[in-house]
């Protein structure tokens, strides 16, 4: 459904950000993008998403293919209209609006009134907990709920690709599990495509079919999750298992190369 | 005590027209974030546009009303395409350099066509007198109250309850949210800025008719901004109270104080030692958005 081929980002006409990364997501899978910070995830789905031109970025070389339509020259209002919608990262909920308007933000392309109104509902189900909030000014929300409506904004565009960056950010563990259980849960109800950039490697690989590992602008690795799970690196440097178990000096260059790639 | 309330009851018309003059500044700033230098040349151009069609087309009131409506808002999309759209995610201080300039295309422009000349038109506009008790209410005071009142009423249903007006509020919140769920910035944009001239060409005609329109007309635009600071820079409902209270207070400081002083003019500071005092003690004004802070 979206292919990304070979892509490269420049902000600001200087900045080398994307240095070749191809990616593909298919109808109703969920797509883990991983790496250390700095690796280019989050600036692969604003390219996706049209969001670079809003910060001088630009799509210099590759292309990127939705449905079969090349969409790295159109404006981010309408790749929303495509069907790709976006939850950013840091929780970005409009602080000054009620949690219902600000649901009724996320369908502001949709014509259908009587339907959005079931679809804020069906939010509602899936996060029960901003159900009684509905009428709060959502800038008073705690940062779990804030969370919550974000994802669901998103959803209430009824997206067939969902972009969701770092939703795990700042949640205390518990809540991220629940988050990501209600992700799966809305990824098999309403078959819908998932790209999910995330830290929390566990848990991401946990919900996802498939991974891709970004590295300094490049994807160093990708496969399907349970492969990328039992990867030795991955293993090692983010899941925190040493399987090795021995004693680690810089003096073993291949294993330095290996923390490297991580930590850089 | 007639006298007082005589002034009272002019100062709330008035203050009501500077409350939809500075709503026009509130719509702008919300979405955009910068100050619109130009809202006192809507002003201006309202006065003058009020003239042109009530006296050289000879239409009536609600006609003028309506021409200047869709000059207004002929001239608010040519502002936004032509003047802000190349603006868009660029620097605060850049817009706001650009209404500078558009401020002096403007005066320029009401120069070129009227000639800067002081055009009366108060009695042109119906007479209604209004009598309550021993007040009486002169009726380019009480069109103004109707004409403003109704516009701000409009204005405030249709960001609360259109889909556009929630656009807009939430633009004022964050632009990327709102682009990324589909919501054209440009359109929003669009939108206040005509907004934004509406209410000032509207404001316009209402003054002129009080007091004619020449080019001081512009100067309402830093009365306006005296409101928004006093209401708080981002409150719809600050700038209307806001906008009462200095009225009233430049009448009735116009009616005591100016006889006091020899040459008069204290009615036209007075309002703005009022700010001034309020702005030490609640520096976001009356009404100002509280930053929410989370615990």
């Amino acid at each position: 459904m979206l292919q990304v081929n070979n892509i490269e980002v420049v902000y600001m006409n200087v900045i080398q950000v994307l240095r070749g990364v191809s990616l593909d997501v298919s109808d109703g899978k969920i797509i883990a993008l991983l790496g250390a910070n700095g690796a280019g995830k989050t600036t692969t789905l604003k390219a996706v998403s049209g969001m670079l031109r809003t910060e001088e970025g630009e799509v210099t070389d590759g292309s990127i293919d939705f449905d079969g339509e090349r969409i790295d020259r159109y404006g981010p209002e309408d790749i929303a209209a495509m069907g790709i919608s976006q939850a950013m990262e840091g929780r970005r909920v409009l602080e000054h609006l009620s949690v219902e308007e600000n649901l009724l933000v996320g369908a502001y392309c949709r014509k259908d009134r009587a339907e959005v109104k079931r679809d804020i509902e069906r939010v509602f189900n899936w996060f029960p907990k901003i159900k009684q909030l509905r009428r709060q000014m959502s800038g008073y929300l705690s940062g779990g709920e804030q969370q919550m409506l974000v994802i669901g904004r998103a959803l209430m565009a009824r997206p067939r690709l969902m972009l969701l960056d770092e939703p795990s950010l700042g949640l205390a563990p518990l809540l991220v599990e629940e988050i990501y259980e209600i992700i799966a849960r809305i990824n098999s109800e309403q078959r819908m495509a998932i790209l999910l950039v995330e830290q929390n490697v566990r848990a991401a690989l946990g919900i996802a079919d498939y991974g891709y590992v970004m590295e300094n602008g490049r994807v160093v690795l990708d496969g399907p999750a349970e492969k990328l799970k039992d990867n030795e690196d991955v293993r090692e440097f983010y899941l925190g298992l040493s399987a090795v178990g021995s004693k680690k000096s810089y003096r073993e260059v291949k294993h330095y190369r290996r923390r490297k790639r991580w930590l850089a | 005590m007639t006298f007082f309330l005589q002034l009272v009851v002019t100062g709330f018309a008035l203050g009501m027209i500077y409350a939809l003059i500075a709503l026009g500044f509130v719509i702008i700033l919300k979405c955009s974030e910068a100050f619109n230098i130009a809202q006192g040349h809507f002003v201006l151009i309202g006065g003058y546009l009020g003239y042109t069609f009530l006296v050289t087309f000879g239409l009536p009131i609600w006609g003028t009303l309506l021409m200047a409506i869709l000059t207004a808002i002929i001239m608010g999309l040519l502002i936004e395409r032509l003047i802000l759209r190349p603006l868009v995610g660029q620097p605060v201080l850049a817009v706001i350099m650009v209404t500078i300039a558009l401020a002096t295309v403007l005066g320029g422009l009401a120069t070129l066509i009227w000639g800067a000349e002081y055009k009366a038109y108060h009695g042109l506009l119906p007479t209604i007198n209004l009598q309550i008790g021993s007040i009486s209410v002169p009726s380019e005071s009480l069109i103004g109250l109707i004409v403003s009142i109704v516009t701000v009423a409009i204005l405030m249903l249709f960001l609360r309850y259109t889909k556009i007006g929630l656009a807009m509020r939430a633009t004022a919140e964050d632009l990327q949210v709102v682009q990324s769920v589909g919501i054209k910035a440009t359109t929003v944009y669009a939108v206040s800025w005509v907004i934004a001239s509406i209410v000032g060409v509207i404001g316009g005609i209402l003054l002129g008719g009080v007091s004619g329109a020449n080019m001081e007309l512009a100067e309402i635009g830093l009365k306006a901004f005296a409101v928004v600071l006093l209401g708080g820079v981002n409150s719809i409902g600050g700038a209307i109270v806001a906008g009462i209270i200095l009225g009233m207070l430049e009448n009735v400081a116009a009616g005591y104080l100016d006889p006091l002083l020899p040459g008069g003019g204290l009615a036209k500071v007075f309002p703005f030692i009022v700010m001034i005092i309020v702005l030490i003690f609640r520096p976001y004004g009356l009404f100002g958005l509280v930053r929410i802070e989370r615990i």
